[in-house]
């Protein structure tokens, strides 16, 4: 035992004098990520700073979100079919993929259908032995996306080849299988942890076939990774990748300046006009998979009344909330899908601003009078910067067609429990950032029956819209898929459940040197294919 | 002496059971609980909700909750982070170097500007030195420890360029943790630069850290040394025709030295307090941040296990500073 673990340090310390004396010489991107992540064992977690520093670079997924969109191609499965009935998913794996060796782990086979199996069934199993494997286990995204209902058996066909037999069709399916609770494990580090008493170093010293492999982690402060010589798609431009944890965005925006740092996340608006100016700095954006909305309670009266919610919806001046709250980084939202998303309808005309014909629905309406809550969120979020200044922007345009608004916030774990109950007293600012790029992940989850009670906190179930998506969910097709999309934002606009107000852009300043840099319209951050100019 | 520190070790006891009680209950005191924050936007359905508190113990009666966590904490077990799943104790001391050689560095600082400050100023009563001393000092008092940090890493990392903006050590060091204090490590790995790295790294956080004991010390420094400036033996000293820089160095500053002492030492309490906004800004891997990160999280293993490793190490050392009185000046001595 005591040989084995002088061994071990012996390995890392040569590794880490590889990673030392290449660091002078290699080519090194440093990433100021805005935060420490959870663990590294994607699965267990569900925040996208935590999903940065382990699914993206560590690992892989049978299915991959091609860069810069939400079109899902090959990863770990070469190819896949699905059966006529849609309850029978085959894919075939792709072969000779290697899994990372580091000190603490050589892998002495590739890439094989016991990975896979491994990897789900520990989430779903309640009796496997990795289920607990790491005190307060839960697979939130894996439960959330309803997989221990919809994955009724996963079967090894033969050593390359796995079939999820699904309980019903489920057309979002293959985008959910490219999502980062799906990355796929090493099953025999997983034995060799089992056999050794450590199972909880999956979670600290990850090993995948992605990439980058894991190197170190000092907590708080830097995480390390090493390009993969032997990755299947080929190795990287870089050789090293560093995250440098930097909580503070001006802080963020400093060490880029000063070339401590090559890329960073989330900057802050008002420093926008300065990373523009600056020559040495490249600024990308694009337009988040998101949406910022204000939802009535619709079981509540007078809000039960799609004609009194439509005449409010008249009654606020979006581009007044983008100007002011989104500082000119958001547009106006029709929808409440993102025009990133396929099956955005187009054809939809938003509700004009006109407080004049908003009175004169709600006099129609029989409502007079009204006084009503708002409640603003504590958090900034992408879809909604500051919510407070939007709540005071809505209480104003209220004002003006005679409805008296009382913001009201709560601290965000009691926000967040308080917006879902049936009874809820007032129309509440929240959003959602997509997680897979599916319709459904908006639609369903946010505006479906089943949701009511939980994540659609208008508690709004039209059947009519709520067939609609039913039927396009178990629907293989996808121009089939997109009417039914299509027609379902119809019903939306029509009843209006909610006021729809932003879809905001994400910006991503780096250095000049920087190239190979994609956006992911899903807020993730990868670095497969970035290159540092020496 | 012997009974003093049976008497104090003794006192110990309920003290510790109150932390344990405090910290228990000051993060459940707050609204809302980790499992929502876990969900967030998504929201859980009840059952789920249900489960969830089961699984982390959160269903039980509050007593239960805390007659677990008292048995854990008698048995060396301060739980796991309900975010990282990790032991709370080893995240502890994985952090805790980090803040104790910032407020090592911050305090040398503070005393070794703060009390030839205040000295100087005493000496020179109603000058212009004083006014321009004292009148710094308030503002270093009343500086807003946030702004102040970023506008030293605008001017001195950003436009001067001459120390880094933000972390512990260049990243193209690396080297193993030996005792987590880097100044230490750097010199223990033998790379070239490695230790000039770790110490230009700390000096701005270590100056924004100590802005505040700086400003407290040279103010009480000066009132002190005001005080005994005017006691007789001084005088007398004077009188003998002794040089004035003995009479200040030898006689005036020995006396006061004791509030000053006292004065350092209550430092200990605003240098953590600080360390929390100075972690934040210099990217300081320390346990400021991490206790704040786990208040918003509401992870509550944490903030109970943090809150009573520090609170034990406040008691050690009070505990200590108590004893060290009674051993070094024989007017305090206990019986």
């Amino acid at each position: 035992m005591i040989i084995r673990r002088s061994m071990k340090a012996a390995l890392l310390g040569v590794s880490l004098a590889l990673f030392a004396t290449g660091a002078a010489s290699a080519k090194n991107l440093v990433y100021c990520s805005e935060g420490s992540p959870e663990g590294f064992d994607a699965a267990l977690f569900t925040a996208g700073t935590t999903f940065d520093a382990s699914a993206k670079p560590i690992y892989n997924r049978l299915v991959e979100f091609k860069r810069g969109t939400t079109e899902v191609l090959p990863g770990l499965a070469e190819s896949w079919s699905v059966s006529d009935d849609g309850l029978e998913y085959t894919f075939t794996l792709r072969q000779g993929v290697k899994f990372h060796t580091t000190p603490y782990f050589t892998p002495t086979r590739d890439f094989n259908a016991d990975d896979v199996i491994f990897s789900f069934q520990r989430q779903g199993d309640k009796n496997h032995p990795w289920n607990a494997y790491t005190a307060g286990a839960s697979w939130e995204y894996f439960d959330s996306m309803s997989m221990p209902d919809l994955i009724k058996e996963i079967v090894k066909v033969d050593d390359h080849t796995v079939k999820f037999v699904l309980s019903r069709p489920e057309a979002p399916m293959i985008a959910n299988l490219a999502m980062d609770f799906a990355s796929i494990l090493s099953a025999e580090y997983a034995d060799k942890l089992a056999a050794d008493g450590k199972m909880e170093m999956m979670n600290q010293e990850p090993i995948g076939t992605g990439p980058f492999s894991f190197v170190g982690y000092q907590k708080d402060a830097v995480i390390r990774y090493q390009a993969f010589a032997d990755y299947w798609g080929g190795k990287q431009p870089i050789d090293n990748l560093i995250f440098a944890i930097t909580p503070d965005a001006s802080v963020r925006l400093q060490k880029l300046k000063a070339g401590e740092c090559h890329v960073m996340p989330y900057p802050a608006p008002a420093d926008l006009a300065d990373i523009k100016a600056d020559a040495n700095l490249t600024l990308m954006e694009q337009e988040g998979l998101n949406v910022g909305y204000l939802g009535y309670n619709t079981r509540i009266a007078p809000f039960d009344n799609a004609k009194v919610r439509k005449a409010l919806n008249m009654a606020i001046n979006k581009q007044a909330i983008l100007d002011a709250v989104f500082q000119g980084a958001g547009q106006a939202a029709k929808n409440p899908i993102p025009p990133t998303m396929w099956s955005y309808n187009e054809a939809i005309v938003d509700d004009p601003y006109d407080p004049e014909a908003a009175k004169k629905m709600l006099e129609e309406a029989g409502v007079s009078g009204l006084k009503m809550k708002v409640w603003a969120m504590p958090v900034q979020r992408p879809y909604n910067p500051n919510a407070r200044r939007m709540a005071e922007l809505i209480q104003a345009d209220f004002a003006e067609v005679g409805v008296e608004v009382e913001i009201v916030s709560f601290e965000w774990g009691e926000y967040l429990k308080r917006s879902t109950e049936l009874d809820r007293d007032g129309a509440i600012l929240l959003g959602w950032t997509g997680d897979n790029g599916d319709p459904d992940n908006f639609l369903a989850v946010l505006l479906g029956c089943d949701s009511v009670g939980s994540a659609n906190r208008a508690q709004w179930c039209d059947r009519t819209f709520d067939d609609l998506i039913q039927k396009a969910k178990v629907t293989a097709d996808k121009e089939e898929r997109t009417k039914l999309y299509e027609q379902a934002q119809v019903v939306f606009k029509e009843q209006a459940p909610w006021a729809t107000i932003a879809h905001s852009v994400v910006f991503m300043p780096m250095s000049a040197k920087v190239s190979g840099y994609v956006m992911d319209p899903l807020g993730g951050h990868w670095f497969d294919g970035v290159d540092i100019a020496e | 002496m012997i009974r003093f520190l049976f008497a104090r070790l003794a006192l110990l006891v309920p003290t510790f059971i109150g932390v344990t009680i405090i910290a228990f209950g000051f993060i459940r005191l707050l609204p809302g609980d980790p499992v929502l924050l876990l969900a967030g936007e998504r929201g859980l359905s009840p059952e789920r909700y249900a489960q969830l508190m089961e699984q982390f113990g959160f269903s039980k009666p509050v007593w239960q909750q805390y007659l677990d966590y008292l048995a854990g904490v008698l048995t060396g077990d301060l739980g796991n982070s309900i975010v990282t799943k990790k032991p709370v104790f080893d995240e502890f001391m994985a952090l805790f170097p980090a803040t104790v050689e910032l407020a090592i560095c911050a305090i040398i600082i503070a005393v070794a500007l703060g009390i030839p400050a205040g000295i100087l100023a005493a000496v020179r009563r109603g000058s212009v030195t004083d006014q321009a001393i004292m009148g710094t000092a308030l503002v270093g008092y009343s500086m807003p420890i946030f702004w102040w940090g970023l506008l030293l890493i605008i001017l001195f990392s950003g436009i001067l360029q001459w120390t880094p903006v933000s972390g512990r050590i260049s990243l193209m060091y690396f080297f193993p943790q030996v005792t987590g204090f880097m100044l230490i490590d750097s010199l223990l790995s033998g790379q070239k630069g490695a230790f000039q790295s770790a110490v230009s790294h700390l000096i701005l956080p270590s100056l924004v850290l100590a802005t505040i004991p700086l400003a407290v010390i040279a103010r009480q420094t000066r009132s002190a040394m005001l005080e005994v400036l005017g006691e007789d033996y001084v005088r007398t000293a004077r009188a003998k025709g002794l040089a004035p820089l003995r009479v200040i160095g030898l006689h005036a500053l020995r006396n006061a030295m004791i509030p000053v002492i006292t004065t350092i030492g209550l430092q200990v309490g605003v240098l953590l307090a600080g360390a929390i906004l100075t972690e934040t800004i210099f990217s300081w891997p320390g346990i400021g941040k991490w206790m704040i990160d786990s208040i918003s999280r509401r992870d509550y293993p944490v903030v109970q296990g943090g809150l009573l490793m520090i609170a034990l190490i406040v008691m050690i050392v009070n505990l200590t500073v108590d004893m060290l009185y009674g051993l070094v000046n024989p007017r305090i001595r206990h019986t």
